[in-house]
Parts: C-alpha cells; sequence; structure tokens
C-alpha cells in the first residue's frame, strides 16, 4: 500500500465523451489532471497552472471551461466533452478542419483548448463578428501564431456550420 | 507525373502553381496537423509509462546564498514519497560541468563551473537545491514544501553597471569580479575625428529589457535510467543534450536515447541541457524507476533561459548630407550567474549594429555582465532583433537631428554591393535592401500617411509612424566560421533518406520541429526531389535512435541547412538509382535522365520509374559492386551564414492622456529568399511579428533592484499577449535566392521579431516627437509613456496644449 491511500476519497461519477466512467479521486485532484493522468486524456493540456492559458478548456455540460480551475468532484454528475470527442471516426469536426486549413496552429499545444473555446463560442453564437470572436477566444493564449489564422480559423468554421451539414469528411 | 488528386490539402487556386513547381513553393497544409487538433499529439507530460514516479525540485528563493544545511527527514516520512535527493546524493554521479559552447567570441574573462544542482552556494533565484520523487504529482509537491532548507542571504548583483564597478560584490563568492566577457572591437580609421568633423551626433542609452519565451509547453523531463538510459525531453535538439548528458552521466553515447516528441513550442528556450535534464536521470538511477518531472509556469517564468537583457550606449555621426560616418557601440550584456549553453552569444547583436547600412567606421566594445539572475540565452531572434532595434534607432535620432525623412536617410546609406563583407567579418550573401523599404513604403501609402498624421496632429491627436529596415544572419552555420576555434562547434546539419522497396520515403532529419512544420516543408523538398507523390513520405524527427547526429531546430537554419542536408541525400539515392537504372536498361550512366522520378534512356526512350528501381535496388540481382539498398545520408555543411532582410512599417496612435499604444496598421515586406511553404512562411512572419510587438509595448522580466528576486512570476504578471493583442499582420515578400545553397532558401523562423520591436517603438516615438520626446525604452508601457509625457522637456513647447498631469 502507498501511504497516500490514508488520504480522503471521493467517488465520482462524470460522463467523459459521451462514456460515464466512475473513479475514486481525491477531492483536491484538478479535473485536468483527472482527464489526463486518471483517464488518460491527454488532449487537454496544461499551460500556466493559474487559468490564464485555456490550453485546458473542456466543455462542462456545454459550456468552455478552464479544467485547471475546476476540481474532479465538481463535475461528478456532469458530462465532460474533450477534444477527443469531437471528431466522429474519421471526420473532424468542423472547428478542427478549419484550424488545419487555415493554418491555426503552429506548435499545437494550445490547439485543442482554442478549438474547445471556439466550439462552445459558435455554439452560443454561430456568426460572431470579430468583436465578438476576440472576446470569446481571449481566455485562451498561444504564443506561436499571432492569432490572425486563429480568427480565419473560426471564420471559416461558423461558415461552414452555416452552410448546414455541419461536419465536413476529409 | 503525380495524380494531382492524391495531393492532399492544395486549394484549388494553387493548382496552376504545383504543375509548374510540383510541391515547393505551395501552401500544402500541414502534414503534422491531425493529431495535433484531435488531441493525439505527444509532448512528454502525455507519456505514462508504468511504474513512473513523478519528481518536484525544491529551489532557491534567494538570488544569492549560502547553504547552511538541507533537512530532508520530514519530507521523507511525508505519504507517498521514494526519495529526497540533494546535491550530496546527486554529484557523485555527475563527472562533468554543464558545456559551455563558444559562440561568439572565444577569449571569455570567467566562466563560472555549473552543476545542475547548488551544493554550497546557490545563485539566483530558483537554482535547484534537492529533488523530491513521489508517487504521484500531489504527493511530490506536498513533499516539496517540508524539505527545510537553511539559507543565509548574501548580496545580489542585479543592476549591469553597478555590478562592473570596481569593489562591487560579486556574483559568486570569493570570484574577483563580475566580467564575463570584455572585448574591443577597433575602428577601421580615426574615429575621434570622424566624430569631431561631423555635422551631427547623437548619443542615447537603449536598453532590451529581459523576455520569457513562454512556450506554452513548458519543459518536461521523463527519465528511464535501465540498461540503457532513455530521456524524453521538451527539445529543440535532442542530439547534443544526449552528447553532453551522456557525457555526464559517464554512459556511452550509444547506451543513451533522448527522445523529444511534439514540442509545444520553445523560441530558443528548449536549447539546453538544463538541470533538469541531469537530475531526472539521475533520480531514475537512483530510485530504480522511471521519474518524470514537470515544469510549472512560475518554475518555467523563473528558470528557463531569459532571452534579451543587453544595454547599449551608443553614439553616431553623419554628414550634414546625411551621410553616415561612424557608429561607437557599447554593449552591457546581461549573462546571469551562469553562461548557460550558448557562450557569448549576445555579441551577434554587436557584430549586426551596423544594420543595413554602409558605415565607413564601427568601433565596439561587449562586456559580459554576471548577475545573480537566471541565464540569458537565445530567444528568437537572438541578437538580430536586438542588433536591429539598435541600428534602426540610431538611423531614426540621425534623422531627427539632420531634421531629413527618416526613410530618405536610409535610401542615402543602404549597402547596396554584395557579397557585402561586414566591419566584424561576417560576409552578407545577398541583398536589395532599397526594393523591400520601396515596396513597404508603397504598400502602406507612406505619403498618405505622413497627411494622416500631420491632419490628426491639428485635431490634437498623435499618430506615428515606424519603419524598420533589417538584415539578419541565419542559416546557423558554416563549421569554418563556428568552429574556427578549438573549443567551438560546426553547426551541421543531418538527413537520412530511405526508398523502401515499395517506392515510399522515410526522411530522418537532425533538426527538431517545434511547429515550424518541418513535417510538411522537409516533405515537399523530398518529394520535389525524388519525383514521388508527397503523400508518400514519412518525415521523422527527434529520436537520437533513428536520427542522424544533428545540432537542432534554432537560428533560422532548419530549411537553409537542414533542409539541404535533406536535398543533398536525396540527390544521392537519385545518383545511386541513374546508376541502377543505366544497369536495368542496358545503357551507359551519361545516357540515363533524371525528371520527376522518372529514368528515361535518351537514347532508348525506355523509362523506370524510381519505384520500380527501389524495389530492384533491394532484390534483383545488382551490378558488381554495387551495395543493395536505396538510401543515403548527407551531413550539409553551408558555405556561409544566409542573410535575410526586409522592411517593416508600423503605424500607432499614443493617448497622450492614458499613455497607451494602439497598432493601427502593420505592414511586413521579408525576403526569405526562395519559399518552400509561403502558408508556414506567412504564419512565421505573423507569430514573429507578435512576438517582437509584445517586447515593445507588453512584456518584461522584472527583478527587484535590491534583492533580485522577480516581482511576479505568473502570467497575471507577466504580459504575454492575448488574442486582443492581435496585430493583423500584412505579409509580403521581396525573393532574392542565396547563392549559398542549392535551394536558394534563406530561412525565416525569425525574421517576424527581427524587425517588428523598433518598428513599433520607431511609431511611438514618431508619434511622441510634438512632445519632445525623442526615445523611448521598452516595454512602451502606458506607465512609461505617461511619465515619459510628465517630464518631457519640451512638454510645454508642443504644438497642442500637453495633456498630462
Amino acid at each position: 500500500m502507498t501511504s497516500t491511500d490514508s488520504l480522503v476519497k471521493e467517488v465520482v461519477h462524470i460522463e467523459v465523451n459521451g462514456v460515464v466512467r466512475a473513479e475514486t479521486v481525491e477531492p483536491r485532484m484538478l479535473l485536468v489532471h483527472f482527464l489526463r493522468d486518471r483517464l488518460g486524456l491527454t488532449g487537454t493540456h496544461i499551460g500556466c497552472d493559474t487559468s490564464q492559458c485555456g490550453a485546458c478548456t473542456v466543455l462542462l455540460d456545454g459550456e468552455a471551461v478552464k479544467s485547471c480551475t475546476l476540481f474532479a468532484v465538481q463535475a461528478n454528475g456532469r458530462k465532460i466533452t474533450t477534444v477527443e470527442g469531437l471528431a466522429e471516426r474519421d471526420t473532424l469536426h468542423p472547428v478542427q478542419q478549419a484550424f488545419h486549413e487555415k493554418h491555426g496552429l503552429q506548435c499545437g499545444y494550445c490547439t485543442p483548448g482554442f478549438i474547445m473555446s471556439t466550439v462552445s463560442l459558435l455554439d452560443k453564437n454561430p456568426r460572431p463578428n470579430d468583436e465578438e470572436i476576440l472576446a470569446g477566444l481571449e481566455g485562451n493564449i498561444c504564443r506561436c501564431t499571432g492569432y490572425v489564422n486563429i480568427v480565419s480559423a473560426v471564420k471559416a468554421a461558423a461558415d461552414t456550420m452555416a452552410a448546414g451539414d455541419g461536419r465536413d469528411s476529409s | 507525373m503525380i495524380a494531382r488528386d492524391r495531393v492532399h490539402g492544395i486549394r484549388q487556386d494553387e493548382e496552376e502553381t504545383l504543375s509548374t513547381q510540383r510541391y515547393s513553393g505551395s501552401s500544402i497544409r500541414r502534414l503534422e496537423d491531425r493529431r495535433l487538433i484531435t488531441g493525439r499529439g505527444h509532448y512528454v507530460d502525455d507519456i505514462a509509462i508504468a511504474n513512473l514516479a513523478y519528481a518536484e525540485i525544491v529551489r532557491s528563493p534567494f538570488a544569492h546564498a549560502r547553504v547552511v544545511s538541507i533537512d530532508v527527514e520530514e519530507a521523507l516520512s511525508a505519504p507517498g514519497v521514494i526519495a529526497v535527493l540533494t546535491a550530496a546524493d546527486v554529484l557523485p554521479h555527475i563527472h562533468a560541468s554543464m558545456p559551455v559552447i563558444e559562440c561568439g567570441i572565444s577569449d571569455r574573462h570567467q566562466t563560472p563551473t555549473q552543476y545542475p544542482i547548488a551544493e554550497h552556494e546557490a545563485v539566483y533565484e530558483g537554482e535547484p537545491l534537492a529533488v523530491v520523487v513521489a508517487e504521484n504529482r500531489y504527493a511530490a509537491a506536498d513533499a516539496a514544501a517540508l524539505v527545510a532548507i537553511d539559507l543565509d542571504p548574501l548580496p545580489a548583483v542585479v543592476d549591469l553597471d553597478a555590478a562592473i564597478e570596481p569593489g562591487a560584490p560579486t556574483v559568486h563568492d570569493g570570484a574577483a569580479d563580475n566580467i564575463g566577457w570584455d572585448v574591443h572591437f577597433p575602428p577601421s580609421g580615426d574615429i575621434d575625428a570622424a566624430f569631431a568633423e561631423a555635422a551631427v551626433v547623437i548619443k542615447e542609452r537603449i536598453v532590451q529589457q529581459r523576455v520569457c519565451a513562454a512556450s506554452i509547453e513548458c519543459r518536461v523531463v521523463l527519465a528511464d535510467y535501465n540498461d540503457e538510459l532513455t530521456v524524453w525531453h521538451s527539445s529543440q535538439m535532442p542530439h547534443f543534450n544526449r552528447l553532453y548528458v551522456s557525457e555526464a552521466l559517464g554512459l556511452p553515447e550509444s547506451k543513451v536515447r533522448f527522445i523529444s516528441p511534439d514540442v509545444g513550442g520553445a523560441f530558443g528556450s528548449k536549447m539546453g541541457p538544463y538541470a533538469e535534464d541531469y537530475l531526472i536521470p539521475i533520480a531514475s538511477k537512483l530510485v530504480g524507476r522511471p521519474v518524470k518531472w514537470t515544469e510549472t509556469r512560475s518554475e518555467n517564468l523563473a528558470t528557463t533561459s531569459h532571452g534579451r537583457g543587453q544595454v547599449f550606449d551608443v553614439e553616431a555621426a553623419a554628414s550634414a548630407e546625411g551621410k553616415l560616418l561612424a557608429l561607437r557601440v557599447h554593449q552591457l550584456a546581461d549573462i546571469g550567474a551562469y553562461f548557460g549553453r550558448t557562450g557569448a552569444n549576445p555579441v551577434i547583436s554587436v557584430h549586426l549594429s551596423g544594420g543595413c547600412y554602409d558605415w565607413p567606421m564601427i568601433e565596439a566594445r561587449s562586456i559580459g555582465v554576471l548577475t545573480n539572475k537566471m541565464w540569458t540565452g537565445p530567444y528568437r531572434g537572438a541578437g538580430r532583433p536586438e542588433a536591429t532595434h539598435l541600428a534602426e534607432r540610431v538611423m531614426n535620432l540621425l534623422a531627427e537631428k539632420l531634421d531629413m525623412d527618416p526613410v530618405e536617410l536610409r535610401r542615402r546609406n543602404f549597402i547596396r554591393e554584395f557579397p557585402h563583407k561586414n566591419h566584424f567579418g561576417f560576409t552578407y550573401d545577398s541583398g536589395d535592401y532599397e526594393t523591400t523599404l520601396d515596396k513597404a513604403l508603397e504598400l502602406a501609402n507612406y505619403a498618405g500617411l505622413r497627411r494622416q498624421q500631420q491632419e490628426a496632429r491639428e485635431q490634437g491627436r498623435y499618430i506615428g509612424i515606424g519603419i524598420g529596415s533589417y538584415v539578419e544572419i541565419a542559416g546557423f552555420g558554416p563549421s569554418k566560421m563556428t568552429a574556427a576555434n578549438q573549443d567551438e562547434i560546426g553547426l551541421t546539419e543531418s538527413a537520412v533518406v530511405r526508398v523502401h522497396p515499395s517506392g515510399s520515403v522515410s526522411v530522418f532529419a537532425g533538426t527538431h520541429s517545434h511547429g515550424q512544420g518541418h513535417a510538411t516543408a522537409f516533405a515537399q523538398i523530398a518529394a520535389d526531389a525524388l519525383g514521388v507523390s508527397i503523400d508518400k513520405v514519412l518525415v521523422k524527427e527527434g529520436d537520437t535512435a533513428n536520427t542522424p547526429f544533428g545540432h537542432g531546430t534554432y537560428g533560422s537554419r532548419s530549411v537553409p541547412v537542414g533542409g539541404m542536408a535533406v536535398y543533398t541525400a536525396c540527390q544521392k539515392v537519385v545518383d545511386k538509382g541513374r546508376r541502377l537504372a543505366a544497369h536495368l536498361l542496358r545503357v551507359s550512366v551519361d545516357d540515363v535522365e533524371f525528371q520527376d522520378g522518372t529514368y528515361v534512356a535518351r537514347s532508348t526512350g525506355v523509362a523506370k520509374q524510381i519505384g520500380e528501381i527501389a524495389f530492384a535496388a533491394y532484390n534483383r540481382n545488382l551490378p558488381d559492386g554495387m551495395e543493395q539498398g536505396l538510401e543515403a545520408v548527407a551531413f550539409f555543411d553551408p558555405p556561409n551564414f544566409t542573410w535575410p532582410f526586409g522592411t517593416h512599417i508600423c503605424v500607432v496612435e499614443v493617448d497622450p492622456d492614458t499613455g497607451v499604444t494602439s497598432i493601427l496598421r502593420y505592414l511586413a515586406v521579408d525576403d526569405c529568399g526562395n519559399v518552400i511553404n509561403p502558408m508556414i512562411v506567412e504564419g512565421q512572419i505573423h507569430g514573429g511579428v507578435l512576438q517582437g510587438v509584445a517586447q515593445a509595448l507588453l512584456e518584461d522580466v522584472v527583478y527587484d533592484p535590491e534583492s533580485g528576486q522577480r516581482a511576479g512570476g505568473t502570467f497575471l504578471d507577466y504580459l504575454v499577449p492575448t488574442i486582443n493583442e492581435m496585430v493583423p499582420t500584412e505579409v509580403y515578400h521581396t525573393v532574392t535566392p542565396t547563392p549559398s545553397n542549392s535551394l536558394g532558401v534563406k530561412g525565416v523562423g525569425e525574421a517576424g521579431t527581427i524587425a517588428s520591436s523598433i518598428a513599433v517603438i520607431n511609431a511611438v516615438c514618431d508619434a511622441l516627437k510634438p512632445f519632445g520626446i525623442h526615445h523611448i525604452d521598452m516595454p512602451a508601457s502606458p506607465q512609461r509613456i505617461w511619465l515619459a509625457l510628465h517630464d518631457a522637456p519640451a512638454a510645454t513647447a508642443a504644438k497642442e496644449p500637453v495633456p498630462v498631469g
């Protein structure tokens, strides 16, 4: 037995990407560590530890949240979508496709967070103007792209999704 | 020919381009994107292997202190703790100090010996003192807080001017002084006379503040010390790190494997080796388990190498007609407590301090100053942004004094003949500086902007127009220069190109992409050179087990040096294929022509595809003396550096009430020679420009002048630009191929950063000119501008009432 077993633990039931996961966690375990270390969903990244960078953004009941700022126990009984849950097998989500088409990523580390924030933004506002795009993504930091192509990607994704087919095969 | 519909991701409007240029020159969508946008990339922290333990580093909170004692007992008894290691445990396993590579100059005054962990004296805030290894991240962090460190603070050396005063306290206890190097570059003529006879002379102190690279992925190390040592680390140069870490650990290089998988940005900060690249392998050795360490952002801002940190006192002289006469540069470079790995690298700033201009003489002195701070190292541009900032500030200060348009002063002094040997022994390969300036002026409608500025001033609005023309040094670098002295290193690059029996192609390169898109750009080069479809090419980098020794990715070298290695290896493959084709086609080698993947016998017209040749190379009866297989390794050592150049124009408005600067327009005309992938090049410019703009307006590593501890230490106070600070850069190019390599490519990874800080600052100074403000340092924060306006000597003489105070 490792001595950490003596710490208080709680059982959580969290639906992640459509599958209910029952796990025993320390109450202080961050949601991002639950996703990454416990479930192996490493597409959600950590970039700052202080909730500025948004690399850890996931959807909680459809709303973009920073998973480094929530405890796993706070997601108990709720639904999480991570970047791994967006594509349907070989078919990319239109937001993913748009980031690829518009070169909206370089090193790719912040990208899952941007994609999840964009999915949430377009869900609430399918036709955001420039100002609304900036406001929607101001909680995510990218150090590579200068953001120019990220904004292009958001617009392209909005166009594709508004065109109706929702998902574009590639 | 390639079936067009098999080419992945090419836009319809680029089809025409492709038909003549094939892949190179086309905006092929990146081949490495899919895993990154689906969350299936592999960054080091994503890797979990069986029985993994986690490390936390206990660090010095002081800039300078004597280590009295470290008590690990309470931490050792904490839940989940496996080991707590201090210098006494670690140092017996280290057989060599951390390397310092000669860069810039070879005669350093002193080189403090660095080991990865402090034993008796800690010399910068964040220096490792102990390593806690535990069952999980949380247990390790908990126990780290229980390590009882007793430190006796010593005076901290922070300010550069004070540090070089005789009798100043020293960074390292017992050292004679704080001088790391002191090099004088004498002028080529009587410079005192030139200054004495000049019509105008300017004198200014120009400060390059310290900044953080702040890649969004911090550094991570995972080490598994077994029969062989495997180290996963987030790095730009795995081969280089293996070389030095294996030596220090007393292991044969062959039994050490360094893997750098997907890397979440670096910008020069992930070169290494760093302390943790030694500590984590030793921790794994001592606990007998794989161990992972993941840097926090606070650690990253404290102990991942900082950039810039240079102070220039500059004097310049010009004739009344605007002819440059003489330049005198005095540099103080903030080394930090140790040299880091790259020696006197800041001297590059001096080497390029003349900018694009034909100075009759330059005199320079560079002093490297040790301080009780994190060491500085290369950060995107590494010397060229500093040089360009200096050169272009000087041009504007002289123009102002001459009452001449800064554009006109540039025109009268551009270097126009190439190759051009500069005052420091470097040879600029090719260039056409005035054309990039003219193009930028025309696209920006410079005359219109000046009218707009005048109208705005009449309305009490302060618009400024800033120009940054630059020439930079890239494609590091020719061994004959980088390894001219015995202790230096030749910066060649390598590639293996393997054509499989089925005709598909693997490329293994010694560089390592961390966002630059090598998997796409190198595939474009290889597919063109071999005449195969790009979807048959896979590029691999970052694993010392399957790539040839390379120096890695930095210094805008990956395409001009690494890409040339790929190209050269392809040529070797093609040549062998030609000999085999001649054998199979029963003609002489001279009769065989290779084009677009096909070997044709001119005499008979009979042809064989490279795929057929590849199958034969492994499976058929070969001519006498020919070995099986179709692959080649190439090491490319460039004949010269490459010298990209360009002009950036920035238009700002400064609000004199608040000191807030808004960028109204940003336009870049860059010349990086031939372009392999225009989409990737444009992306590099976008990102680079924002990094330079961020240095100009936002970013600053602030050390307390007394304690040497940093003020702040998270993204809450270190202002990396967000999407609200986006600069919608208009990106244009001219194309002047380099004569130094067959591809004609110069490199572009750093170009965006090089002219951008000065384009912004020249614009800010131009906006503030009516207030009598001639110069402002970075970051030109609202506070700094407001204070400058408040104190401006000519404030009351300004055309408009000065709305400050």
